[in-house]
């Protein structure tokens, strides 16, 4: 099975100071440590459990400057046999549709059984590619899986609902599918997988050897434009419960069931 | 000259910060320091992703990469907990190095693969109740009967005694050589064999789940072929073991230096007093500062000496200036780190207690402090022509 996942390389935020850039519409860089979208560390663990199983290659891919190569090595290192790198300046201001188009590009002349990307980005949180891409490429799609399966030329795939439920799908192959954190836990990359990935090569790609123009990508070829981003101020709505430990008890849960949270 | 380790050494920096990032968690490094016990699931998965076989060649089950990528490997391990990660980047010390200098391709073949696969643990046994530092003259013999050689004497103070499979050892075997260390040889024996007792050492001050222990060889009969390189010339072979294992030392070091100052900014942020974050003072930022400083300086220094051995331009000056000096940083920083926490310094459970008890013996072992500044100075005395 030819496999071909998306990774995005993003800012790890989670626990440093995320400071707003003197354009305003971006985040400020500098000091913030990159690695692998967490979503796509399970897509990509995914995608080499599958190889190792059934046989077939991997093939990641990612639209970025050279500094993605780190997070392509890292998947390198792991199991994943192919690494493409797309980019050009042209790309800067691009939506997750510009984005799926780039990678449908590229895609589309890649042998390919199965597309996995993650369910979303750490960064920007659209969760649009996946989707975007299966529509371009024109094959279905599922979003959010948590368990594959397969089964004469379908994927058998347990997609994540709200409220704790889940739902099984049938998938005709190819397809695109994005894929929730937890499915699996994702291997450390070991010091023998990083002596292999030295011999495997990252191709890197630009505007024209895709085939698209510069209008068709960026900010012209996007539907999406960010206008403003901004650090929300901080609100003070703490409420003191008071009371024996049994009405406290009673109180709190009264409060989480009108907040709808249990 | 490049001041930059390659993208392969950052990749093997990433890796292994990732895995002891979510491996060493606090509560076993608590654990294990009260308990005085090896990780040994730890070291196996260690093991099995290459981590503790850097420096052994491919053939051997090994990675087939220099000193200088083990002491990345070292200090990221230890930068996470220093217990933890000498524990694990000690397991399977010293006997891999020496063999495959001196040793005989059946004793490479058979020793080193399961060493390097964390199968099997190593000890060293140079250091003796009598003989610590110097360990010019010995009062453990070995003597030859037949086709044996029968070992009778102690060692101490030796790392992975309790739970090894293999052991080397340094013998007296020609008592009557001059100067005595002429008279030197290193002998393999395995666990279990007659005449090897083994005693587990109880109370250090720092990293407690490396495990140490003491040997007592009473009439220990090991084969003829056991012998390691040429006859007499132990003394040599550990000494040159000593240049290459104590750039990691250094390492251990840097290590330990880095994961203490790290907790202390990070606690300097968060920490309010009189009405402001403590690093905002400048008696705890200069503090941060310096610390900082001493750091890069050791392990620039250690950078330095691995990569001249890796090179093969070993230099023993490099070598015992890097160790001198880092392991005198990460006593100094781990010290600061304390001060910098106040009263959560003295405790437990802020961690940088045990850093700083980690720290100390990278001052006493594989040569003590004032044993490198003697072989500073007695190279540079060869050296200096003024």
């Amino acid at each position: 099975m030819d496999i071909i996942v998306c990774v995005k390389h993003v800012p790890e935020t989670a626990e440093a100071d995320v400071r707003i850039d003197s354009t305003g519409k971006s985040i400020e860089k500098t000091g913030l440590v990159f690695d692998i979208n967490e979503w796509d560390d399970y897509a990509v663990e995914e995608a080499v459990r599958i190889k190792e199983k059934l046989g077939g290659t991997v093939t990641v891919i990612t639209v970025g400057s050279e500094d993605a190569d780190s997070t392509l090595r890292k998947c390198l290192a792991r199991g994943a046999d192919k690494a493409i790198r797309v980019t050009d300046p042209k790309l800067e201001g691009s939506d997750g549709y510009a984005i799926a188009k780039v990678l449908s590009k590229v895609i589309k002349d890649l042998p390919h059984d199965l597309i996995l990307t993650g369910a979303q980005a750490g960064d920007d949180g659209y969760a649009v590619v996946g989707p975007a891409l299966a529509q371009l490429l024109e094959i279905p799609h599922a979003t959010l899986v948590k368990k594959i399966e397969f089964k004469n030329g379908t994927a058998v795939v347990n997609r994540e609902l709200e409220g704790g439920l889940e739902e099984i799908v049938e998938v005709k192959l190819p397809a695109v599918l994005t894929i929730q954190t937890g499915i699996n836990e994702p291997r450390y990359v070991s010091i023998m997988g990083i002596r292999k990935a030295r011999e495997k090569e990252i191709k890197v790609l630009g505007l024209t050897d895709i085939g698209l123009s510069e209008n068709e990508v960026g900010e012209a070829g996007s539907w999406i434009r960010i206008e403003k981003m901004y650090i929300p101020p901080v609100e003070k709505q703490a409420e003191f419960v008071k009371g024996s430990p049994d009405e406290v008890a009673a109180k709190i849960a009264e409060l989480l069931k009108a907040k709808g949270l249990v | 000259m490049r001041f930059e380790l390659n993208d392969e050494q950052k990749e093997i920096k990433k890796a292994v910060r990732e895995f002891c990032q979510k491996e060493f968690t606090p509560e076993l490094a608590l654990e294990l320091d009260k308990k005085e016990e090896f990780p040994m699931e730890l070291y196996k998965k260690a093991a099995k992703l290459g981590f503790t076989s850097l420096r052994i060649p491919e053939e051997y089950g090994g990675q087939g990469y220099g000193v200088l990528e083990e002491c990345i490997v070292v200090e990221e391990m230890c930068r996470v907990d220093p217990g933890l990660g000498t524990a694990v980047s000690l397991g399977n010390l010293m006997i891999p190095d020496v063999l495959l200098k001196h040793g005989t391709e059946e004793q490479k073949e058979k020793y080193i693969p399961p060493l390097a696969r964390g199968e099997a643990i190593a000890a060293a046994a140079f250091t003796e109740p009598e003989h610590g530092s110097d360990i010019t003259r010995l009062d453990t013999t070995a003597v030859k009967e037949g086709n044996e050689w029968v070992i009778n004497g102690n060692k101490v103070f030796i790392t992975n005694a309790p739970i090894a499979d293999y052991f080397i050892i340094l013998c007296q075997t020609d008592p009557n050589a001059q100067p005595p260390y002429r008279g030197q040889s290193l002998f393999l024996a395995e666990k279990g064999m007659p005449g090897l007792d083994v005693e587990k050492l109880h109370g250090k001050m720092g990293i407690r789940p490396c495990i140490t222990g003491s040997l007592s060889f009473d009439n220990l009969r090991v084969p003829e072929n056991n012998l390691v390189g040429e006859l007499n010339r132990g003394f040599y072979y550990t000494l040159e073991l000593f240049d290459g294992t104590r750039i990691t030392v250094a390492a251990q070091a840097v290590g330990i230096a880095q994961g203490a100052f790290e907790r202390a900014f990070q606690y300097a942020k968060n920490r309010k007093q009189f009405g402001r974050p403590i690093i905002d003072f400048q008696g705890i930022s200069f503090k941060l500062a310096e610390m900082h400083i001493k750091i890069e300086a050791a392990r620039l220094l250690t950078y330095k000496a691995a990569w001249l051995y890796d090179q093969g331009k070993l230099d023993p000056v490099a070598t015992s200036t890097a160790k001198a000096y880092a392991s005198r940083v990460a006593m100094e920083v781990t010290d600061e780190a304390i001060q910098i926490h106040g009263g959560y310094g003295y405790l437990e459970d802020y961690h940088v207690e045990r850093f700083h008890r980690c720290a100390k013996i990278t001052e006493i072992y594989e040569g003590t402090t004032e044993m490198q500044k003697l072989t500073i100075i007695n190279q540079l005395k060869k050296r200096m022509i003024i």
